[in-house]
Order: structure tokens, then sequence, then C-alpha cells
């Protein structure tokens, strides 16, 4: 396939560490443009996945093709093609966060004084300028991350490679990061990133697949994803067992579904469709009636949970919420 | 072309790492200074040569050309070090040439040996060693002093690469590089060994320099008459880059093997 519409191509790839099996018929289509998401648990192949197509290791067999080229034998254009930001910082350590970005883009064909803007613009990005002459080996892991991201933007590449982007990150790091991710897909850069939160998948990606044990178990929209693993559920705990029909009225009320009741352990719970403004209703309904909770959550599909839920095994709760 | 313009942008990546961190360049004079002061102010003085001439002018050429031997060590253990380092795979990524961290190392490390060479001479001329030919033929035996240290940086990339762990590698080369000095025209003339040793030590490679350095310096050394002391000035521009063509492309093809 050399269509401009498939930007990053995996037909079959198997990688053999020893006696490991990292992956094992890795299957991948990336339509060019978009932002896909790569899930799966540690241990699943994600960064051997990326480091394949990104040309840094080599595989056992299969075919990949990244932005038109093959990557076993084409390695040069692809490298051209793409960036990557791996799962743990790839930048120099003794050089400051400017020089870094300098000598990545004079790398990049870029001249001494384009190069220099380019770092200055991007320093400023992604809030790092007060740091900019320090060693990139006395910044902080979220810092080193973001200068990490900036090196991979130096000439905005085809296609973006993102290995755990946003692990280690704090929430406003991450929400620079998605914006920088949405800007660049924007100006016709796709995107494949691998995550192990599947908020983070459904936030940006256009399409996700879920791989496990070097292969692809699910794959499709995030919508279509969540359909599989199925609903949340809201679970409410009262005080007084005699208040569990009133409850029960006011959450079928909020969420529109059947709720079913546990007298023994005072419980009542319901498939939710909007987490939070199911959550705002009932507890103010609640209060309203004078009904006291002892508890309050919503159980959220983690990856784990999608994951077993995939592999057809039961998944447990997850505490969201409190309240009383 | 892409190849020289990144060894060149490699090269500079080196040059401000020693920037930043400069207790580095204490190391670079060390050496020099410590070689020249022990071999030939303390074992200069006490021995004769075959022949006339003072034995510390005899010694100070082949000094010379050990300090570039070791300067092998520090290369290894650099591209060991830099081999090991996360932003590695940053430069795999990136479309440049596949030679450009090596030769950049090589570059920079002729930086190193130009220092390297003029504190040799320095301390040289401070312990009463000149050279006697002119400064036209002093410049030429630096010249191939430095030569060989490329050659030497070569190999020393290549070891690196295939000992990539910075700790082996300086336990390694020193015991490696030591008997290659004695077995070499460095301390003794090849004449005044066994035979067997004698052969061994003529066709040395370092021996070829510096026996070339010597009679460049104008500085005493009895040639001897066999076929590498006759051809020491060939011999000492052929061995150095025999050993960078075989090193130089066998270090490159390791390096994109590098995490395969
Ligand atoms: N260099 C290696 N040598 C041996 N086994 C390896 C190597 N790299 C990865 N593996 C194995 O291959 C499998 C896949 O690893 P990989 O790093 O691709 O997983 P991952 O999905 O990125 O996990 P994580 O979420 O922890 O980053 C694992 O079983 C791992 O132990
Ligand atoms: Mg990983």
């Amino acid at each position: 396939m050399t269509d401009d519409t498939t930007a990053v191509l995996a037909d079959g790839i198997r990688k053999r560490y020893g006696r490991t099996t990292a992956l094992d018929g890795f299957d991948l289509a990336v339509p060019a443009g978009t932002v896909y998401g790569v899930l799966g648990p540690n241990g699943a192949g994600k960064t051997t996945a990326v480091r394949i197509l990104t040309t840094l290791l080599r595989f056992d067999a299969g075919r990949a093709r990244v932005a038109g080229y093959d990557v076993a034998s084409d390695p040069d254009r692809v490298r051209a093609a793409i960036s990557l930001t791996g799962q743990y910082a790839a930048v120099d350590e003794v050089l400051s966060g400017r020089q870094n970005l300098v000598l990545f883009g004079r790398l990049r064909r870029l001249s001494a004084r384009r190069a220099r803007r380019r770092a200055e613009e991007l320093l400023d990005r992604f809030g790092l300028t007060e740091a900019a002459d320090r060693s990139a080996g006395t910044y902080s892991g979220g810092m080193r991350r973001r200068l990490d991201l900036a090196a991979s933007l130096v000439v905005p590449p085809r296609v973006l490679f993102l290995d755990e982007p946003t692990t280690g990150l704090d929430p406003r790091s991450r929400n620079g990061l998605w914006t920088a991710v949405r800007e660049l897909v924007a100006d016709g850069t796709t995107v494949l990133l691998t995550t192990q939160y599947l908020q983070e998948a459904d936030h940006l990606a256009d399409r996700v697949c879920v791989i496990d044990t070097g292969r692809v178990v699910a794959e499709g929209t995030p919508e279509h994803l969540k359909a599989r693993i199925g609903a949340d559920r809201l679970e409410l705990v009262v005080a007084d067992a005699t208040d569990l029909p009133a409850a029960a009225t006011v959450v079928e009320r909020a969420t529109g579904a059947a709720a079913t009741v546990d007298a023994e352990l005072r419980r009542v719970d319901a498939p939710v469709a909007d987490r939070i403004a199911v959550l705002t209703a009932v507890l103010r309904a609640l209060d309203d009636a004078g009904i006291a909770v002892e508890d309050v959550l919503v159980r959220r599909p983690t990856l784990d949970e999608a994951f077993l839920r995939l592999t057809g095994a039961h998944a447990d709760a997850q505490r969201v919420g409190v309240a009383s | 072309m892409r190849a020289l313009t990144d060894g060149w942008l490699m090269a500079g990546r080196n040059m401000r790492h020693v920037v930043r961190a400069p207790e580095e360049i204490i190391l670079y004079f060390t050496l020099p200074i410590m070689f020249v002061l022990v071999f030939g102010y303390v074992f200069g003085s006490g021995m004769t040569v075959p022949g006339q001439g003072s034995y510390r002018e005899f010694l100070l050429p082949g000094v010379f050309v050990m300090t570039m031997l070791y300067g092998l060590g520090a290369t290894a253990s650099a591209i060991a070090v830099d081999a090991g380092r996360g932003v590695v795979d940053r430069f795999r990524s990136l479309p440049m040439a596949r030679s450009a961290l090596l030769s950049g190392r090589a570059g920079a490390d002729l930086v190193r040996a130009c220092l390297e060479m003029t504190t040799l001479v320095v301390c040289g001329l401070l312990v009463g060693w000149q050279w006697r030919e002119g400064i036209g033929p002093a410049l030429a035996a630096v010249a191939l002093i430095l030569l060989l240290r490329v050659a030497m940086t070569w190999v020393g990339i290549l070891f690196g690469l295939l000992v990539p762990n910075p700790d082996t590698v300086a336990v390694v080369v020193f015991p490696l590089a030591f008997p290659l000095t004695a077995l070499s025209n460095v301390f003794v003339a090849p004449e005044l060994m066994p035979d067997w040793l004698g052969a061994i030590a003529a066709w040395n490679p370092l021996s070829a320099t510096v026996a070339a350095a010597r009679d460049l310096f104008g500085n005493p050394g009895l040639g001897g008459d066999s076929w590498p002391a006759r051809h020491a000035l060939e011999l000492a521009i052929a061995w150095p880059l025999a050993l960078i063509a075989v090193a130089a492309p066998a270090a490159v093809r390791s390096y994109r093997r590098l995490g395969r």
C-alpha cells in the first residue's frame, strides 16, 4: 500500500527478544491526518511497536510502512518524515535545553539562525524559558519530557510518535501537550500515541486499538470500544435502609435507567451515560429529599477493566467519588 | 557531505560538553605532563642511548606517541558512555548521517589531541628536548603523530562500542596498551632486543611513527636496517590509514546494530 491515506501501516509484525515474544502478529492502520491511540497494559508491546515503526528496532517478520516508505528497506526516508518522543526522555543531559533544541534543529537542516529562533519559540511554548540555559540533566522529570516533546517538534513531522507522552506530567503540562497535539493534527500531522489511560485515548484519538501480549484484541473508535466495554455504573449507599425506595426513585429519574437495590448492603446501582451530570443531579436530589448518603461511587472502566472485559473476565469497581 | 556537516555538528556537541563540565580539561593536561616528567626526566636521566645523543631526546618522541596511544582509553569510554545515553535514540531516529556521532567524537578528540600535543611539546622543551631539523620537519612529525592519534581514536570508538560498559573500558584498554608500547621502539631500540622481539617491535605501528618522528625532529635513534626501519616514513602514513580504513567502517557498522 503506497497510498497517501494510510500514514502508518503494520502488517503481521513479529518481534522476539530471546524467548519473550513482544509482538505476535501486530496489525495497525492509521489514516493520515488522524490521532491514533494504542492502548495496552505494562508489557503489552507498545514500546516495541513504536520502536519498530520508528526504525530503532529490527523485527523478525511482517511488514511496516510509515509515511509511504518501507521501514525495513527505506529507513532514512522514514526518519525524514517522523519524530519520536519515546517513553524515556531522549535529550542530551549535559547540554542545556536551548542547546539541545538548537542541535536537533541543525541536524534537521535548519540554518543556525532558524534553529536558534525555533528553539526560542519552543522553549517559550513549553514553559522552559527560565530553565533554558541549565543542563537538561538538572530538569525535573516533567520538564525533561516537555523538552523531549519540544525536540520532536523542531520541524513539524508528517507522523509523530508519542510513547506514553503524559506519564509523569502534571495536569497543566498534560493539557498543554494535548493542545499541542491537536494543533499539529490541524496542520496535517498524523499522531500515533500509546497510553495506559483510556481517558486520554478517548480525549485525543480518532481511533484506538487495545493490545495485549503483542496482539491487537480490539480496534475501533473510542465510542465503539466503550460500547464494547459497557457503560459506567453509579453506585450509592444510603445511611438508613428505610430510604432505599426513595433513593432508587431518585437514581432512576436521574439516569433514566432501571436501578437495582441491594437491601443488605443498603445499595442502589444503575448504569450511567454522562457520569458527572448524573452524579451532580443525584446528589442534589438526594440532598433536597433529605436522604443521608454514606457513599457514592461511579464504576468507571479503567484500562485494566476494559481489558478484562475485552477478554471476557469480570471487572471490579473503581471508586471515583465519595460524598456523604 | 551530510556526513561531514553532521559530524561537525556532533563534534560541536562534544566540545560543548567539555565547556559545560570543564573539570575534564584538567585530564587533558595531566597525562602528558606526567608522562614527560616521569619518563623523560626520571628515566631519561639515568640511561644512555647506543650511538650518540641523550636518552631523553631519544625517548621523548616515543613518549609523545605513547600519550596518543593512551588517548584511546578516553575515546573508548567517552563513546561507551554516549552509546548508553538515552539521547542516542533520538540521534538514531533523526535523518542524520549514521557516522555522525562517531565522527563527531573523532573530531572532538582531534582537538583534544592538539591540546595534548602542545602540552607535550612545551613540557618536552622544558626538560631539555628539542627539534634540530627546523620547524617544517618538526611540524611534519607532529602531523604524523596526530595522524596516528586519529587512527587510535577510531580503534577506541570501535572498542567503546564493542565493550559498551564505560567502567570495563578503562580496565581493558590499559593492560592492552602497555605491552604495545613495551614491544616497540618507544623505550628501547629494536636492534638491541632479541631478534624475534626486535622484529615484532620493528613492525609495530607505533614504532613506525616514533622512528619517523625521531628522524624528522632530528632526535637520536638507531635506524637499524630492517625493512620497516628503512621505510619508517611510509609506514607511519600507511599504518594509521590502514587502521582507520578497517576500524571506522567496523565502528559505523556496530553503531548501526546498537539496540537492534
Ligand atoms: N530489550 C528487551 N529484552 C528482552 N525483553 C524485552 C526487551 N524489551 C522489551 N521486552 C519484553 O517485551 C515485552 C513488551 O515490552 P514493551 O516494552 O514493548 O511493553 P510496553 O507495552 O511498552 O510496556 P510499558 O507499558 O511497561 O511501557 C515485555 O514482555 C518485555 O519484557
Ligand atoms: Mg513502554
